[in-house]
């Protein structure tokens, strides 16, 4: 069976609850069937509400919604088949583990053995086939979760919806539970819409991500994509680290760029400006930047080290760099020994293409 | 390995869990200190009075205190013939007392409960004996009047030998023990204690539910609306809480009476005739009404309290599931919502079963329970021992039913708040 393309697809949609401002603006959005798509976004950019209207517990103030190329704004929460995995994983507390996933089954009056081969396949998939005659209060957050995504599930969801559900764990328990998200999701193959703020957890589980803020989807791409290849200076600025200079664009062509700060110029690789005189943000990841580059790269320029921050597996160096005093370096932790030392001045260089000239802030 | 060098110590040598009693001992004193003042005032306030009640519902002393010849020569007879000289003369000795002292008329009234008639056949008898000679007061007692022939009337006095007795529960349940000791009911025109009994049951049954019909919604709404709503609706719920409990029985008389407004209203919707005017108040429908008013506030705020912990996800959680709104609400919302639904219940009934002063007021004589008995017995007919027999009995019938609801629902999972 082939995979449609536009399996969920959000046409022109708006929605406003005050009449005043939208919340969502004129948003458009496909979601191949299998995918996992990931809303990624800072707080009150919408991206829970596009879930909300897709589950139906929120109606769009217009345009339009399709699950498989069936506009379902008129369709109540509970025909949609949407599986639904909340926040505070919304476990029933007076129900054990058990009755919690065949709730979904009870509800569609399957059978009674249906039922339990289904639940039994559904908490062995999370690694919980003991936890079956528990109550949830008696687990801890993790295995809630698992029994959350379980129940979301079983019932063979055609698309699950995922708010948040990882934001209450601790951190190795939040890792270790996106991979099994991830697993789960290859194995079964189920399309997955996903809403989160932690951009690590976006980037890991993720076929593609969409990056809203202010309403609207900023870029929808692949997860290096998005990291190596952002659109605008938002996304720059949200994906990852992420060093900027403010400059005008003084020379364009062939696919490069001149810009001039107000100390110095860089070349830069043009995204979003196509004219001299154009204001724009230059945008260099961290770890782009090298320290004494031994290959040739067509920029090279001299800083000062302000700070150093030990990380572990690599050290982080804040350089003035060009009247940027906030000039970020990632250097790998290995033996190869730098002169870095608080107050040298170090030679920097990067290529072109990795300076991506992008809309002014 | 002894059990000795496995024992931890704590660095200055003293076995660890001893130095642990030690160190809580301390703020063990003070915790009991702490609740010492509640604990008196409970004893005082709740304890002792029970008791109290207890024993004077039972204390049958008067009778044997002022017969108290009479009942030791007694104790060799077998109440089947008349009784031996000895029981008149102890009986003359014994009464002649009471005469001197002019307490005799409580022995009159307590005999006569026992069996009609006796107060005049007593009252004869005390005009009489003050020419009674010495020596076989057996035919002089007879002489005086025909009825001291009657064995029954001697059995009558044998009966309250006993210091404790039951019968003041027995008249609470229209039973009573006869002339031969048996428990039989009383004469069915003379049963009202039963009626009054089912009529409270019934009443307290009806009030929980309508409480719990109309306090539900309510709750479910104040526990959703937006801040602001929920407040206003709060104030409405709990405004007349605040007012008097009498002002709010009154004013539903204002409400109900026959001239009115209740009744102008219907009239004027021509819902009934003007001169056919429905009863509403000094009857059932007025008790039902006016207090199911009136405890409506102990079943939301219960319930409101639950209804607050739980989250909305639930619900959405539920018909993400595919569940319709209704399978999701009596699946998901309303089982969470019981442990609200027994606090209330339990709450109003209770409150509703001990109730007096709205029946009193509206309640009239088809719509008074059995509070509004026992009141009668402590001011008017100061019986306080039937008045105390009757209390117990309602408060062990709370008891029992909050046993029953412990067993059924669990008194664990009450929330109040």
């Amino acid at each position: 069976m082939s995979k449609k393309e536009d399996f969920v697809k959000f046409d022109k949609v708006d929605k406003s609850y005050d009449g005043k401002v939208l919340v969502v603006k004129d948003l458009n959005l496909d979601i191949k069937e299998g995918e996992f798509v990931t809303m990624l976004g800072p707080s009150g950019s919408g991206k829970t509400t596009c879930l909300m209207m897709l589950a139906g517990f929120e109606t769009p103030t217009n345009g339009e919604i399709y699950l498989d190329n069936n506009p379902i704004s008129n369709i109540p929460p509970h025909k949609r088949g949407i599986g639904m995995v909340f926040q505070n994983y919304a476990l029933f507390p007076h129900m054990t583990v058990f009755e919690n996933l065949a709730f979904p089954l009870r509800v569609r009056k399957i059978s009674k053995e249906d039922i339990e081969k289904k639940v039994d396949k559904a908490l062995a998939m999370v690694s919980l086939s003991e936890f079956g005659n528990r109550m949830p209060g008696q687990l801890s957050g993790g295995q809630q979760q698992r029994v959350a995504v379980a129940r979301a599930l079983v019932f063979d969801p055609s698309v699950v919806l995922m708010d948040e559900p990882l934001g209450a764990l601790d951190k190795n328990l939040r890792e270790s539970m996106q991979y099994e998200i991830k697993h789960i999701h290859e194995s079964i193959g189920v399309t997955v819409v996903y809403v989160t703020h932690d951009q690590g957890e976006a980037l890991t589980m993720s076929n593609r991500i969409a990056v809203f803020n202010d309403g609207k989807v900023q870029q929808l791409s692949s997860p290096d994509k998005l990291y190596e290849e952002p659109v605008n200076s938002f996304v720059a600025e949200f994906i990852g680290e992420n060093n900027t200079f403010a400059g005008e664009i003084s020379d364009i062509s062939n696919g490069s760029c001149k810009v001039k700060l107000d100390k110095g110029e860089i070349i830069a690789n043009p995204i979003s400006v196509k004219s001299v005189g154009e204001k724009t943000t230059v945008s260099i990841r961290p770890e782009r930047a090298l320290i004494d580059p031994k290959d040739k790269m067509d920029n090279n320029q001299k800083g000062k080290i302000e700070e150093i921050i030990y990380h572990g597996d690599h050290t982080r160096v804040r350089l003035n760099l060009l009247g940027n005093s906030e000039f970020i370096l990632k250097v790998p932790n290995s033996s190869q020994n730098l002169d870095i030392k608080l107050g040298n001045e170090i030679d920097i260089g990067w290529n072109s293409r990795d300076a991506r000239a992008l809309d002014p802030k | 390995m002894s059990s000795e060098t496995q024992k931890i110590l704590s660095t200055d040598g003293i076995p660890l869990e001893e130095s642990l009693k030690k160190a809580e001992k301390k703020n063990k004193i003070k915790a009991f200190l702490l609740v010492t003042p509640l604990l008196l005032f409970l004893i005082i306030t709740y304890i002792v009075p029970i008791a109290d009640m207890f024993s004077r519902s039972i204390d049958d002393k008067m009778v044997t205190n002022m017969l108290p010849k009479t009942y030791k020569a007694m104790e060799q007879w077998d109440g089947k013939e008349l009784p031996p000289e000895e029981v008149f003369e102890a009986f003359y000795l014994d009464y002649k007392i009471l005469v001197k002292n002019k307490t005799a008329g409580k022995l009159q009234t307590q005999l006569n409960y026992e069996k009609n008639g006796f107060k005049s056949v007593l009252k004869k008898l005390a005009r009489k004996q003050k020419k009674f000679e010495e020596g076989n007061y057996k035919e002089q007692i007879m002489k005086v009047h025909k009825r001291w022939r009657n064995v029954e009337y001697w059995r009558a006095i044998k009966r309250r030998a006993p210091a404790y007795t039951y019968s003041k529960y027995l008249k609470g349940v229209d039973m009573y023990s006869n002339e031969d000791g048996k428990i039989v009911q009383v004469s069915e025109d003379r049963r009202i204690h039963r009626i009054l009994w089912s009529r409270t049951l019934e009443v307290a049954f009806f009030v929980t539910l309508f409480c719990f019909l109309m306090a539900y919604p309510i709750a479910h709404l104040l526990a959703t609306l937006p801040m602001k709503y929920s407040n206003l609706l709060m104030i409405c719920v709990l405004l007349p809480f605040w007012t008097s409990l009498l002002v709010r029985t009154a004013s539903w008389m204002i409400l109900l009476q026959q001239q009115g407004i209740v009744n102008d209203f219907f009239v004027w919707i021509g819902l009934v005739a003007d001169d056919n005017r429905p009863e509403m108040m000094y009857n059932k429908t007025g008790t039902y009404v006016a207090m199911t008013q009136i405890l409506l506030p102990f079943m939301v705020l219960p319930l409101y309290s639950v209804m607050k912990t739980i989250s909305p996800s639930l619900m959405r959680a539920g018909k993400s599931l595919g569940a319709t709104p209704v399978v999701a609400f009596f699946k998901v919302y309303f089982p969470l919502t019981i442990p609200g639904i027994g606090a209330g219940c339990l709450l109003v009934f209770i409150l509703a079963i001990g109730y007096y002063i709205t029946p009193a007021l509206v309640g009239g004589a088809s719509g008074t329970l059995i509070s509004n008995q026992i009141a009668y017995h402590m001011k008017s007919t100061l019986d306080w021992s039937f008045a105390s027999a009757m209390g117990l009995m309602l408060l062990t019938g709370v008891l029992v039913i909050y046993w029953i609801y412990n067993k059924l629902v669990g008194v664990d999972n009450i929330k109040l708040g």
